[in-house]
């Protein structure tokens, strides 16, 4: 068999073996099904799911609030970092702030959110954006910084303008490193949400399963954890699509 | 103002030059009291090793570092007032560089046209440009390459492309082909020469190469270390246009020996 199919056949018969392993487990150690469901009381679950409205309504609210927190992550992320870049004053006096922000795990903030912004999707929305905002902040930051000398030199003989100067040269030197950053934040910007939802509030894929865990659906409860996977999963694809289209001049796109 | 032929000739004008990096005992003196004037369209060489401070005063002619004492003017205007640099004064001039300093995420000719671009040429006519300087300079083929698939001598093509396509008046170029193998190099330094006629640009080329000094400049200028300093200025007395030939000439030999000669003189 050549290498090409071992890859695509190796995973698929792994992922295989592990359901037939858990399901067997499941059955012959007599797990109750509180504690572990077999797998395909899970899939019933989910095909059951899948057809009722409900389930679309919660993800398309988890969604919104992982992909708005998101973007206002990116925006302010990369804003910062250029202004921190580019004025080192800036950077110094906002130094502590930034060193104090990190050390906070963010999650722990959530419940303030709560308290401050309310059980609806503002919320939500915030805790995603306080996840999401360091990796492309820090990313930004440390990539405005590294434009080349040179590189400033070529512009500088141009006699280019500011403006010039940071969509010509500052933006696409920095881009591949933002844009790992930004992969990194969509996964803590999904975390975020689903925390939130967790804390407060009534909608939600994250409301959904302590719901069902309330409820002692377990099936439900690993369906539910099942399409949060498959939605993370979708984003992350995106982005990292996203990133290989606007990079692929870069050298580690290219040798990836 | 009366009229003065040598005045209106008069390209560029280097006086008492100094630039000292840091201060206190750590200070280094890059260059001292360097002098140096150019007619229009002359070809001067600023040849030296390591440490000599010609990369330094190259870059204080174009408006990248400023000087701590002394004057530059390009065409009677000051480039430097104080550590401001004068955009008006050093409008004039390009600049090429040990590497190429191409934008990977241009393709060969969005990259020549870069500086029609930042002056506000519109894309038509910028494109159209920067074809034919291309065309002109052997990338022909490789317009549309990104420059990471193009071979190092490729790239510095792109980059001389680039610093001519705006039809400058001056032409800085700091050891340009430096990293280049030698055969590469002669084909380039040809081609250089040429445009160099031609548009009757102005070219300051800083090298530690004796052959490529004494080959390309009407005029060479050498430098020493500690204190770095200008030592000597002769004329290269070869008739253009050259060809690669002239290399093996007997006066050419003895030239290149009396350069080696004031180099070591300087140590």
């Amino acid at each position: 068999m050549s290498e090409r199919t071992l890859k695509i056949a190796l995973p698929a018969i792994s992922v295989c073996l592990f359901l037939v392993g858990w399901s067997f487990y499941v059955r012959t150690a007599e797990v109750s099904a509180f504690v572990l469901p077999p797998p395909e009381a899970i899939l019933v679950a989910l095909i059951e799911m899948v057809q009722t409205r409900e389930l679309w309504d919660h993800t398309l609210v988890t969604v919104t609030e992982a992909v708005s927190g998101f973007l206002i992550a990116v925006g302010l992320g990369i804003s910062l970092g250029f202004i921190m870049a580019r004025i080192p004053p800036v950077e110094w006096a906002a130094k502590p702030f930034i060193v104090l922000l990190q050390l906070i795990p963010k999650i722990a903030l959530a419940p303030l959110f709560i308290l401050w912004f309310g059980f609806g999707l503002e919320s939500k929305i915030v805790i995603a954006a306080a996840l999401a905002f360091f990796p492309v902040f820090s990313n930004a930051l440390q990539a405005f910084k590294s434009v080349e000398p040179g590189d400033k030199d070529v512009f500088t003989i141009l006699q280019a303008n500011p403006v010039q100067r940071f969509y010509l040269l500052d933006v696409p030197s920095a881009l591949p490193v933002i844009l790992t950053g930004t992969e990194v934040a969509v996964v803590l910007a999904m975390i975020g949400a689903i925390v939130g939802e967790f804390i407060g509030g009534n909608e939600g894929l994250g409301y959904l399963a302590v719901a069902h865990l309330q409820n002692l659906a377990v099936p439900e409860l690993f369906a539910v954890i099942v399409v949060l996977a498959m939605v993370g999963l979708l984003l992350y694809t995106l982005i990292g699509r996203l990133r290989h289209s606007f990079s692929a001049w870069h050298v580690s796109s290219e040798t990836a | 103002m009366p009229f003065d032929a040598r005045q209106d000739r008069m390209e560029i004008n280097v006086s008492g030059l100094t630039k000292v990096f840091g201060d206190g005992p750590g200070a280094v003196t890059a260059i001292k009291d360097a002098d140096l004037t150019m007619e229009r369209g002359e070809f001067v060489s600023l040849l030296g090793p390591s440490g000599c401070g010609k990369t330094t005063l190259l870059r204080i002619v174009a408006g990248l570092e400023a000087p701590t004492k002394g004057t530059v003017e390009i065409r009677g205007n000051a480039v430097w007032n104080g550590t401001r640099r004068s955009a008006a004064a050093t409008r004039p001039v390009s600049m090429m560089f040990q590497e190429a300093r191409l934008f990977p995420w241009f393709t060969v000719v969005d990259n020549v046209a870069l500086p029609l671009r930042v002056a506000g040429v519109g894309r038509k006519e910028r494109t159209e440009r920067a074809t034919a300087i291309c065309e002109t300079v052997g990338l022909k083929e490789f317009l549309h390459h990104r420059p990471n698939a193009l071979s190092g001598g490729m790239r510095q093509r792109a980059s001389l492309a680039r610093a001519l396509v705006t039809d400058p008046q001056l032409l800085l170029l700091d050891e340009p082909f430096g990293a280049l193998d030698a055969m590469t190099r002669d084909a380039l330094n040809i081609e250089l020469m040429d445009v160099c006629a031609r548009a009757n640009v102005t070219t300051i080329l800083v090298t530690h190469s004796i052959s490529e000094a004494a080959f390309l400049s009407d005029r060479v200028v050498v430098l020493a270390p500690r204190p770095a300093r200008i030592t000597a200025m002769i004329d290269m007395p070869f008739d253009r246009p050259r060809g690669l030939d002239l290399q093996q000439s007997m006066s050419f030999q003895k030239m290149v020996g009396e350069l080696r000669h004031k180099l070591s003189e300087g140590e």
